[in-house]
């Protein structure tokens, strides 16, 4: 489990590597330079000043030399656009307020999402399952900033219970993290159902029948562990994409997160902030699909870690 | 009395189809210590038909008639009036307890994110009030009692760290946990290697002896009954058509069915070819009304398409449905 | 025994003994019609009501984008500032927005990008993905490695880092929201086909094939894809809709399609200003004609799944 553990973490340090070169030279390509048109303004010298203090006079390779060997001793330099400020900095004030809505977004999506399926998957009565399986449909058929516009209109502007900008108190949660969970809601609502009824067919229940074990036990007992394999597997990543944050939902509810950083940097060529934060959702992505591996293994015997890793 | 009493028994599946009538009215008795071979093609409703007993047909499946008595009790759900509950509750009672299966496929039949321990004390849990500690040394003393090896490392591992046989056992250990008065073991060998099969069939006489149960053996394969069963029924489009001792079937079988059945086993003793019989089984979403075999028949007459035959009696125990046995009354 | 039907008062008489011959037996029976794969998935499809709905919406929905922005008198950056903030009135079905453009033509025409590129990029992901994913998970060892260690790569980059660092580079138009989408969306199609095809190359038939000296391709495409097609069209069929919402949120964001053309984004991004003003019914179209595409493609995909699931034959 150890040995497996630190060869994932070789490899994903190696996918980092790989991942920081692209974007570099991704990022070089792109027309356009950070100091937009201020450069214009700026006498030759000021410039020049400007250009050696971020290394931007030397050859690319040379640039991305110096910004690995700083990046090893964790320094992610400056931000271009924010003279004066550590990206450290930037990252650590809004990285706090991101993670926690993703949080909350995540726990709804998969209390609810589970919650839901199950129901679907086993009430007796035809018009409840009807009724979630399309409220679920619609769900994955609207996209987020609708959510976001309409509970904005109903809760905050017509019925004026909840706050609609920033983070302030748990109230404040509510509509932004409910906005970024209905989606994931209605698709794990569709994925436990779905895996539900096909897991309930299996010989392996009618087995656990067969021993005149109750139906609520054998849903417990043997249905819940074969069909959460598949919740996990989608849970992974939707963890990754919600604590980096919604550029949309940020920007509506006027959330100073990570997730308008990230835009913001790459269409104001911020090249330090990008570097920061591709390395950063890089390094998210492949923790969590390190643990999603893990857990899955850990559900189900038949997946072995060590034979499946690279 | 019998221990098991079935008559009657009509199945049906609902599809798009239509509806499929599996199982069309076979009355059958099985007493107690005495292994009961029910053989017949894929098909022939032979495994629908306990199911049925069981009450695990899947969700579009129904007993539509019938009698089904068991230890000394009616069990088949239209006894319980409608009342879906009752039948469950009464069911979840017997099943695993008194009245237990030995699956097909060893495969699919033990799930897969459980370990085997878990799996096995199941059934004990469910009807024994048995402390944990004790649990456990059942478990093992079952393991032991099917011939698995090293059963306390076996416990703890998962279904598909075991080889096929072994899962077998483990089936048949699961079935025989609270020792049942009745087992109805539905193909227990037809997944296996040839070797093991004939490990299995010993196995289930064993237990037969020391535990006194009575065996249902579901099976299309003959060489199977041959060496285990003491009465055999045969059966073809949802129908028996031929029931009797296992000598009055494997001497004089009467049925051209259970004829052409036999002429498919090899047997050493002859230089006679293998004579496969020709044709596919019924569709029984609109059975045929006359016999279910006609078609297939090498002896058909035109009686046969129109009239179901009537079962003629030859002994106390052989019994057949099929107008050639009346043939020569006219 | 069983219960002796069609019995009492029969006579029998010598006649019913008579051999049956070989022309009254029908023998061969065989249970239904044989269907080929496709059609036989078509068949159930056909029978999901919402299914057929959605297939129909869908239909109309691409005809009138194609036929609307043709014939009306209208075009979609024609300006009238006679006739701004228009309700809907038989000139214009869905009134005009702020600067007296007709909503309908406008709304069709964003219908005309976000299916182009719904459909487009969902079939590149296709064969991109396909022909990956196969030859990645047919030939295995070593070269499978380097492939999927790629694919860990890329995965790894946020898909909008990807998606806008491709509008900067080669501008804000629909051909660069298409590479952007199939850069991102074709690595899940890719790992799909892979596993699929590495199980199946273990069975039988494609041993039959390797044996009877069929090519690599020839196995490939003919043997191992053909059997994993169900669960490919099922992913094509939330690739589309994945794709829309991808173009509708760059858009709507102002990265996407820029003005005076029209997508549902942008057209929900400009409506969004209207909001508390004097006509929130602008919104409601694209929003209206966003979630009817997006939910006739959900249910098309439910149809599409359970069409192909072999269990519900």
């Amino acid at each position: 489990m150890l040995r497996y553990t630190l060869k994932r973490l070789a490899v994903g340090v190696l996918t980092l590597a790989a991942l920081a070169t692209i974007t570099f030279f991704l990022m070089k390509i792109i027309p356009g330079s950070p100091f937009g048109g201020e450069l214009a303004q700026l006498s030759p010298e000021v410039r020049e000043m400007l250009y050696a203090q971020y290394n931007l006079d030397k050859s690319i390779p040379e640039q991305f030399f110096i910004y690995i060997r700083n990046a090893i001793t964790g320094d992610f330099g400056e931000s271009m656009t924010r003279k004066g400020t550590a990206v450290a900095t930037i990252i650590s004030r809004c990285l706090p307020a991101t993670m926690k809505l993703g949080f909350a977004a995540f726990v709804t999506a998969i209390v609810v999402g589970v919650l839901l399926g199950v129901i679907a998957a086993f009430t007796k009565q035809r018009w409840v399952e009807n009724l979630v399986m399309f409220f679920a449909t619609i769900g994955v058929s609207v996209p987020s900033f609708l959510y976001a516009i309409m509970l904005m209109i109903v809760f905050g502007v017509v019925l004026g219970w909840l706050p609609i900008i920033g983070l302030k108190t748990p109230l404040h949660y509510i509509m932004p993290a409910f906005s970024l969970a209905l989606y994931p809601i209605s698709m794990i609502t569709r994925l436990v159902r779905s895996s539900m009824k096909e897991v309930m067919k299996q010989d392996y229940i009618v087995l656990a029948k067969s021993k005149g074990t109750p139906t609520g036990r054998i849903i417990l007992g043997h249905a819940l562990k074969n069909c959460l394999i598949p919740v996990v597997t989608y849970a992974g990543p939707l963890l990754a994409f919600l604590i980096t944050g919604s550029f949309v939902i940020e920007n509506l509810f006027s959330i100073p997160g990570i997730g308008s950083e990230f835009v913001n940097s790459v269409t104001n060529r911020d090249y330090t902030m990008i570097m920061a934060l591709t390395i950063l959702f890089g390094s998210f992505i492949i923790v969590v699909n390190i643990l999603t591996d893990m857990l899955v293994a850990f559900i189900d015997p038949r997946v072995k870690l060590d034979k499946k890793s690279a | 009395m019998s221990l098991l009493e079935i008559k009657n028994l009509t199945t049906s599946f609902s599809t798009e189809q239509g509806s499929v009538q599996a199982v069309r009215g076979i009355s059958l008795a099985v007493d107690q210590g005495e292994i009961v071979g029910i053989v017949g093609e894929s098909g022939s409703g032979k495994s629908q038909s306990m199911y049925s007993v069981m009450g695990l047909l899947s969700e579009n499946g129904r007993v539509e008639e019938g009698s089904i008595l068991f230890d000394g009790k009616e069990i088949s759900p239209k006894y319980f009036d409608g009342n879906e509950k009752a039948y469950e509750k009464y069911m979840e009672s017997i099943r695993g307890n008194t009245l237990s299966m030995i699956f097909q496929d060893p495969m699919s039949f033990l799930n897969p994110v459980l370990t085997i321990e878990k799996q096995l004390v199941e059934p004990l849990k469910n009807h024994r009030k048995i402390p944990a500690a004790e649990l456990h040394q059942r478990a093992v003393e079952l393991l032991t009692q099917v011939g698995i090896p090293s059963p306390e490392e076996r416990l703890k591992q998962y279904p598909h760290q075991l080889s096929g046989g072994m899962r077998q056992r483990v089936i048949i250990a699961i079935a025989l946990a609270c020792t049942p008065k009745m087992i109805i073991a539905d193909e227990p060998t037809t997944a296996l290697d040839v070797t093991i099969q004939a490990k299995i069939i010993e196995l289930i006489k064993e237990l037969k002896e020391k535990t006194g149960s009575g065996v249902i053996l579901i099976t299309h394969d003959l060489g199977v009954v041959a060496s285990a069963c003491s009465r055999i029924y045969i059966m073809y489009g949802g129908k028996i058509v031929e029931t009797g001792l296992a000598d009055e079937i494997f001497y004089s079988p009467q049925h051209p069915y259970t004829q052409g059945l036999l002429a498919c086993v090899n047997n050493p003793e002859s230089d006679n070819e293998l004579q496969p019989i020709p044709g596919s089984p019924p569709d029984l979403i609109s059975p045929p009304a006359g016999c279910p075999f006609v078609d297939r028949c090498s002896q058909a007459m035109k009686i046969c398409k129109q009239y179901m035959p009537r079962e003629k009696r030859l002994s106390e125990t052989h019994g057949v449905s099929c107008w050639l046995t009346e043939k020569g009354g006219i | 025994m069983e219960q002796i039907q069609n019995i009492e008062g029969l006579q029998l008489t010598p006649d019913l003994f008579e051999p049956l011959s070989e022309a009254e037996k029908n023998s061969e029976f065989i249970a239904a019609a044989p269907r080929t794969y496709l059609s036989d998935a078509w068949h159930r499809f056909k029978e999901n009501k919402l299914a057929l709905c959605g297939l129909v919406f869908l239909l109309i929905m691409v005809v009138m984008a194609i036929v609307v922005p043709m014939l009306s008198p209208y075009s979609y950056e024609q300006m009238d500032y006679g006739a701004i903030n228009l309700l809907p009135c038989t000139e214009h079905p869905m009134g005009t927005d702020k600067f007296g453009r007709d909503i309908f033509v406008r709304v069709m025409y964003g219908a005309r990008i976000s299916l182009l590129i719904g459909f487009s990029s969902a079939f590149i992901c296709l064969v991109i993905g396909v022909v990956y994913g196969g030859f990645s998970g047919y030939i295995g060892g070593k070269v499978d490695m380097v492939l999927m260690r790629i694919v860990d790569i890329l995965y790894a980059i946020p898909n909008l880092l990807i998606v806008i660092l491709i509008m900067l580079v080669f501008g804000s138009n629909v051909g660069s929201i298409m590479i952007g989408i199939c850069l991102t969306s074709w690595i899940g199609m890719a790992r799909l086909v892979r596993a699929q095809v590495m199980s199946l190359k273990e069975q039988e038939f494609a041993l039959a094939a390797y044996v009877l000296g069929a090519s690599t391709p020839r196995i490939l495409f003919k043997h191992l894809i053909i059997n994993c097609m169900g669960s490919i069209i099922v992913n094509v069929t939330l690739l589309v809709p994945s794709a829309i919402f991808t173009e509708a949120f760059l858009s709507f964001v102002g990265i996407g399609i820029s003005a005076p053309a029209a997508s549902w984004g942008t057209l929900a991004n400009e409506a969004r200003t209207l909001i508390e003003s004097s006509n929130p019914i602008q919104i409601i179209w694209p929003i209206l004609a966003i979630c009817l595409t997006m939910l006739s493609l959900n249910f098309i995909g439910d149809g599409v799944s359970d069409a192909f699931d072999p269990k519900k034959k």
